[in-house]
């Protein structure tokens, strides 16, 4: 049987995917779908989007060899440095492909959501780049929790609107998002900052992050004289950063996928964002997954210590990886993740973002062989997760 | 035949009512539903409540939430209904988001649907070839009709696609906007207006988002068939409650 893991041509993955949307979005979801694999691979784009990832993003992120982690877990662990990007993580290599994608949509004016306020910064950050206007949508709660965040994007030029419907968190802020593209549907494009979302979206984003994947392959083979590892292991809260490692290993059954989950305080405590392990097939922002929801079908609010992983839903990439078995899927808690966090600190001289945190954390349960290659996608550093870092250790 | 067919026959301009079933009260679904009946409303779209509206505007998604948190939830709105068929003899439409009735069961929800008595389904995120190829055949054995949405932005083409799909009106939203979101009709509107009456279609067109009170719905039936109210009535909701349900339906009728 000829099975992939990649999206197929009606935008699902597996029974995953597809684009849920309102008629008010159809011909802006329409445009960008019949045209975003063709402006992908004009050579214009290609050569803007490479340019920029090399001259301003920092790329290539260093593949790392972390021999002291490695020493103590009895396994040979390699970091991909993705907190090593401008603006700290991953998020900027698709916002960066997506402000390139708006320009040749002729868009003047770019939208997004954000929940800790990362993806918010990126956005903002390409947005002055490239002189567009930009409007980020915040849960009125984040706005609240990431002060220093705002003020990020505030000095970027970026408007910040507080979402005050719902829950006030990451999910009604993506709402605000999808109602404001109806509201104007000619002139704007939606820089969605995960994995989510309606078809072409989930593929495009996880398209614009496979530059991860694509350089661990080429920096293995320096360093290993073999492109693939053993396993590639990645944080989902929606999905990106995994996307983007795992994107050009999804397919080959020699690398073994693990999916990090946020179990909050514990899958069973009521506060967890382990959507693998709580969700059930249904549909978030226009995209069928597996979401946590109600046994009404209402979409439920999730828990992390983390805000870049308390996402109710995943990506219908990653739902399927679960679905079908091809990924392993784990989940840590709030305290787990951080000690590992102040692990990696000690053992490294790195400070990871708390969702990475969650990556690093599955040592202590998962055991890995003596010669095993494990590649973890370091996907944001920890600056931005300092006060919480503080107050949790008492530093 | 189908009440909302037969309804679409009688020579008049039609008005319809949204309200969110839950709100301002949890039992509150049978007066209202009654009230606007008595009132001379055409037929009624009972909004299903979802935590996530996407489509709505501030109005409607602050109903809904304030419906859940009374305790709303899909079971017991088929209870609410379960003999509203003894009381109201109107077109009955349930409006709300696929992901409660993929939970509910698709099936099971269609079949609740038709003991109650409701015509027709209304669900924004269902687009229109997942309907076609997994859904048209299970709503139609139970005698739904479901209603889909065009915008000044669908093509023509796509209009021409989504009126064969369907099976008794199109719902036209006014603009490009969530409900609630728009004040009068310009020019630029009443222009679509014009060009959607021009094609000629199968299904009469029902106007929504926009209407608020007897002079939008004069605009917007100029060409349509009629025309639906939905946050307008929300806010007469809260502000007035449940006992001046005639007075709202007067004021927007009174001239039609």
């Amino acid at each position: 049987m000829n099975m992939s893991y990649q999206v197929d041509e009606k935008g699902y993955y597996g029974e995953f995917g597809g684009a849920f949307i309102p008629e008010m979005l159809y011909p802006n979801v329409e445009e960008l779908r019949s045209r975003y694999l063709d402006i992908m691979k004009e050579e214009s784009f290609q050569k803007e989007f490479k340019d920029l990832l090399r001259d301003y993003v920092g790329r290539p992120t260093p593949l790392y060899y972390a021999k002291r982690f490695s020493e103590k877990y009895g396994t040979k662990v390699y970091l991909k440095r993705e907190d090593l990007c401008h603006t700290g993580a991953h998020k900027v290599n698709n916002t960066i492909g997506q402000i390139l994608m708006a320009q040749k949509l002729g868009k003047k004016r770019i939208i997004a959501e954000t929940g800790a306020g990362q993806h918010g910064v990126a956005t903002a950050t390409v947005c002055a780049l490239m002189g567009m206007e930009c409007i980020v949508y915040m849960g009125e709660i984040d706005i609240d929790r990431q002060a220093p965040n705002v003020a990020r994007m505030k000095m970027l030029g970026a408007k910040v609107v507080p979402a005050r419907s719902g829950s006030k968190t990451l999910k009604d802020a993506t709402n605000e998002a999808i109602r404001d593209w109806i509201n104007n549907p000619v002139d704007t494009h939606y820089i969605i900052g995960s994995v989510v979302g309606p078809h072409p979206y989930p593929d495009m984003v996880a398209r614009f992050q496979a530059v991860i994947s694509e350089e661990i392959q080429n920096q293995l083979q320096e360093k290993e004289g073999r492109k693939d590892p053993d396993y590639v292991v990645a944080c989902v809260g929606g999905g990106s950063n995994a996307a983007g490692a795992y994107y050009h290993y999804l397919d080959n059954p020699e690398v073994g996928i693990i999916a990090v989950e946020a179990a909050g305080k514990g899958i069973d405590s009521g506060e967890s964002a382990a959507t693998s392990a709580l969700g059930k097939t249904g549909i978030i922002h226009g995209s069928k997954t597996l979401l946590m929801q109600t046994g009404d079908g209402q979409i439920t609010e999730p828990y992390s210590i983390s805000a870049g992983l308390d996402y109710p839903g995943v990506g219908p990439m990653h739902a399927n990886l679960f679905r079908s078995g091809r990924g392993e899927f784990i989940s840590i808690t709030d305290e787990a993740a951080m000690k590992a966090g102040l692990e990696l600190a000690k053992l490294e001289g790195i400070i990871p973002a708390i969702e990475t945190s969650h990556a690093l954390a599955i040592f202590e349960g998962r055991k890995f062989e003596k010669d095993d290659i494990v590649v973890i996608n370091l996907s944001g550093r920890g600056d931005k997760d300092l006060n919480t870092y503080i107050d949790y250790f008492n530093l | 035949m189908n009440r909302i067919k037969q309804k679409l026959q009688e020579d008049h301009k039609l008005l319809s009512i949204y309200f969110t079933a839950g709100f301002p009260d949890i039992d509150d679904t049978e007066k209202i539903i009654t009230d606007l009946e008595k009132s001379g409303v055409d037929f009624i779209e009972i909004g299903l409540p979802f935590s996530d509206p996407l489509a709505d505007g501030p109005t409607i998604q602050e109903s809904s939430t304030r419906a859940l948190k009374n305790g709303m939830t899909t079971e017991k709105l088929f209870s609410q209904l379960k003999d509203i068929r003894e009381k109201v003899e109107i077109p009955l439409i349930i409006m709300g988001y696929f992901n409660p009735m993929l939970q509910y069961g698709v099936e099971k929800f269609c079949k609740k649907c038709q003991e109650c008595g409701i015509d027709g389904l209304i669900i924004p995120d269902l687009p229109v070839d997942v309907y076609h190829e997994d859904y048209k055949e299970l709503f139609e054995s139970y005698g739904l009709i479901n209603v889909f949405l065009i915008t000044p932005q669908t093509p023509d083409d796509r209009i021409r696609y989504i009126d064969s799909v369907s099976d008794g009106f199109i719902y036209m939203v006014s603009s490009a906007s969530v409900t609630g979101s728009t004040s009068g009709f310009g020019e630029e509107t009443r222009k679509y207006f014009k060009r959607i009456h021009d094609l000629n279609l199968n299904n009469p067109q029902i106007v929504g988002f926009g209407i608020k009170d007897q002079e939008t719905f004069e605009q917007a039936t100029e060409y349509a068939k009629g025309a639906i109210i939905g946050s307008a009535f929300i806010k007469h909701l809260e502000k007035h409650g449940v006992e001046k349900t005639s007075e709202f339906v007067e004021n927007v009728k009174a001239l039609t």
